[in-house]
């Protein structure tokens, strides 16, 4: 089943069309593999799915509801949570309270309504609150067997736990659809192996999965279903098998023969 | 001698309202503003003109100049949102400076001789500077109380979030603009009552005082105590006035000449960044993940000294 679905989504800057009228489905507890050579266009298609960045034209549908151009904050409080290309931890804070930003909003029991009140009961009984989203930052952060670095400042982990901890912040939320861009950049062989088992925990959990990735060995082996884009059009998708013998994908990868 | 102390200890409070209004900024929202001597001055007009020309209560005067502040931080963050870093810095200096220049252009001599507070009968006059210093400390303390509460609640935690990455803070559902419009407002509020305190005392307002150094001053002290932490921020306003009035406190202003005041604080400024760069009492480590109980905490508090060298 469709959980999230793109109809003919475009975006021009200036000149350049980024990305030019892609339909994009996610399948709902699967994991989605989101692929192509650099520049086609699959960061800006992230951004506009969640919100970074509006579409020049086209639709996105979630869950039976249009969230086309609403702002990234009302997108990710109706359950799409991400990760970024480029590591963006809350770095002079320490690894659990980046956790217990990821629960911010999960606080009230409606993600919209009675934002005020919630404020004002958070403002006089703070520190009983704070204890909770403690503990509970503390259940995510056992989930990456990361509690031994709980009180460590987030820019001082290691690259691969940096973004470990982003995908345990995305997760706090609790998110139907996890949105990981580019999660094994930079990453040793035996760390992407933990990375692996982390996206199958979380698979398992009943959570979406989206994924852009380069590590093809990644992709071909926890993807379940992929979409290949290039230069801002989508050219195949389908299962991983279907894809590595497609021949158009073949094409933009490595070039037609004859050239 | 004493009396200096005194002034410096009245000078200190109300800069020290004005710097927990800039923390509130600057400190915990991380935007860079240079406009507080705006809603300083707008306070202190608010005080001048009700007790003055309407003849009515200083102590109406104190949340009328709050919510007139808190509207002018509401219009000064509105259209700069999206501004961040030098560029917020240099619009809001702008701003600033348009404030003063109304004020100047409606009647550049200012108000004189504005009746003094009174509590009860009693008049809160510069002769008595004790009951003044009560006065202001108590108020300081109170913003103290609210705006540390405020950091520990979820608004305070939203605040960091946009401070440390805002686009991470969109990710996580919080709506960057609403925090950095309220972070503004607040800050004025707390300004603008700063300007209560100080027209209260000199009972009188010039608008040639409220100059773009006043601001740059506030910011300094916010710099100075280390930013987001209330308590250094006020031992920062200490430490500017006192080096403001110290020529005056050892008998030396003749020598000493007020300019050089400034170059001294200019000099403890570069100092201290070379040395600290996070201020006096520096950033908490932690804000609200912290496990530790009321007990440990203060343990640790005065154990502080042991453990450095440990970690920068």
């Amino acid at each position: 089943m469709k959980i999230l679905e793109t109809e003919n989504l475009s975006r021009i800057f200036g000149g350049v069309v980024a990305v030019n009228d892609v339909n994009f489905s996610v399948y709902e507890g699967m994991v989605n593999g989101l692929i192509g050579p650099n520049g086609a266009g699959k960061t800006t298609l992230f951004n506009q799915i969640t919100g970074m960045d509006k579409p020049t034209r086209g639709k996105i549908m979630f869950d039976g509801k249009d969230i086309t151009g609403l702002p990234a904050w009302k997108i990710s409080r109706l359950g799409i949570a991400r990760t970024f290309q480029n590591i963006r931890l809350y770095r002079e804070l320490t690894v659990v309270e980046n956790v217990m930003m990821g629960l911010h909003f999960k606080v009230g029991s409606d993600p919209f309504k009675g934002r005020f009140a919630q404020a004002v009961k958070s403002y006089f009984c703070a520190s009983k609150e704070n204890r909770e989203l403690y503990a509970q930052a503390m259940e995510w952060l056992s989930f990456f067997g990361m509690e031994s670095e709980a009180q460590e400042f987030a820019r001082n982990l290691p690259y691969g736990r940096q973004r470990e901890l982003e995908i345990a912040r995305a997760l706090a939320a609790e998110p139907k659809v996890l949105f990981l861009d580019e999660p094994a950049a930079g990453m040793n062989p035996a760390e992407t192996e933990h990375l692996m088992g982390i996206v199958d925990k979380i698979k398992k959990h009943g959570i979406t999965v989206v994924l852009i990735e380069h590590d093809m060995k990644l992709v071909m082996n926890i993807c379940d279903n992929i979409t290949v884009l290039s230069f801002g059009q989508k050219i195949a998708e389908g299962s991983p098998e279907e894809i590595r013998s497609n021949p158009l994908v073949i094409e933009a990868y490595l070039g037609r023969e004859d050239d | 001698m004493l009396n200096f102390f005194q002034l410096i200890i009245i000078y200190a409070g109300i800069y020290a309202l004005m710097a927990i209004g800039q923390n509130c900024i600057t400190g915990n929202t991380g935007m860079l503003s240079l406009c507080h001597a705006g809603f300083f001055c707008i306070g202190s007009y608010a005080t001048g003109i009700i007790c003055k020309t309407l003849g009515l209560s200083f102590w109406l005067s104190l949340p009328v100049a709050a919510i007139c502040s808190a509207v002018v931080g509401f219009l000064i963050g509105v259209p700069t949102l999206r501004l961040k870093g030098d560029y917020l810095c240099i619009a809001t200096l702008g701003l600033g400076e348009i404030i003063r220049n109304i004020a100047t252009n409606m009647n550049p001599v200012g108000l004189m001789s504005i009746p003094r507070a009174e509590l009860f009968g009693y008049q809160f006059s510069s002769r008595n500077k004790v009951t003044f210093i009560l006065l202001v400390w108590f108020f300081v303390l109170v913003a103290y109380i609210l705006f540390r509460q405020l950091s520990h609640s979820r608004i305070g935690r939203a605040m960091t979030a946009v401070r440390e990455d805002e686009v991470a803070a969109q990710s996580n559902g919080i709506n960057v603009a609403k925090y950095k419009i309220g972070a503004f407002t607040l800050g004025a509020a707390i300004g603008g009552t700063a300007g209560c305190f100080a027209t209260a005392y000199t009972l009188t307002v010039q608008p040639s005082s409220y100059t773009f150094m006043v601001s740059v001053m506030v910011l300094c002290m916010v710099v100075l105590g280390g930013m987001g932490n209330l308590l250094g921020v006020i031992v920062g306003a200490f430490i500017i006035e006192f080096i403001q009035y110290f020529p005056q406190l050892v008998g030396l202003s003749s020598v000493i000449p007020a300019q050089a005041t400034q170059i001294i604080y200019g000099l403890c400024l570069v100092v201290l960044m070379i040395w600290r760069p996070q201020g006096i009492l520096g950033r908490d480590k932690y804000r609200y993940g912290d496990p530790r109980s009321a007990k440990e905490r203060l343990v640790s508090f005065f154990r502080r000294g042991e453990k450095k060298g440990g970690k920068a």
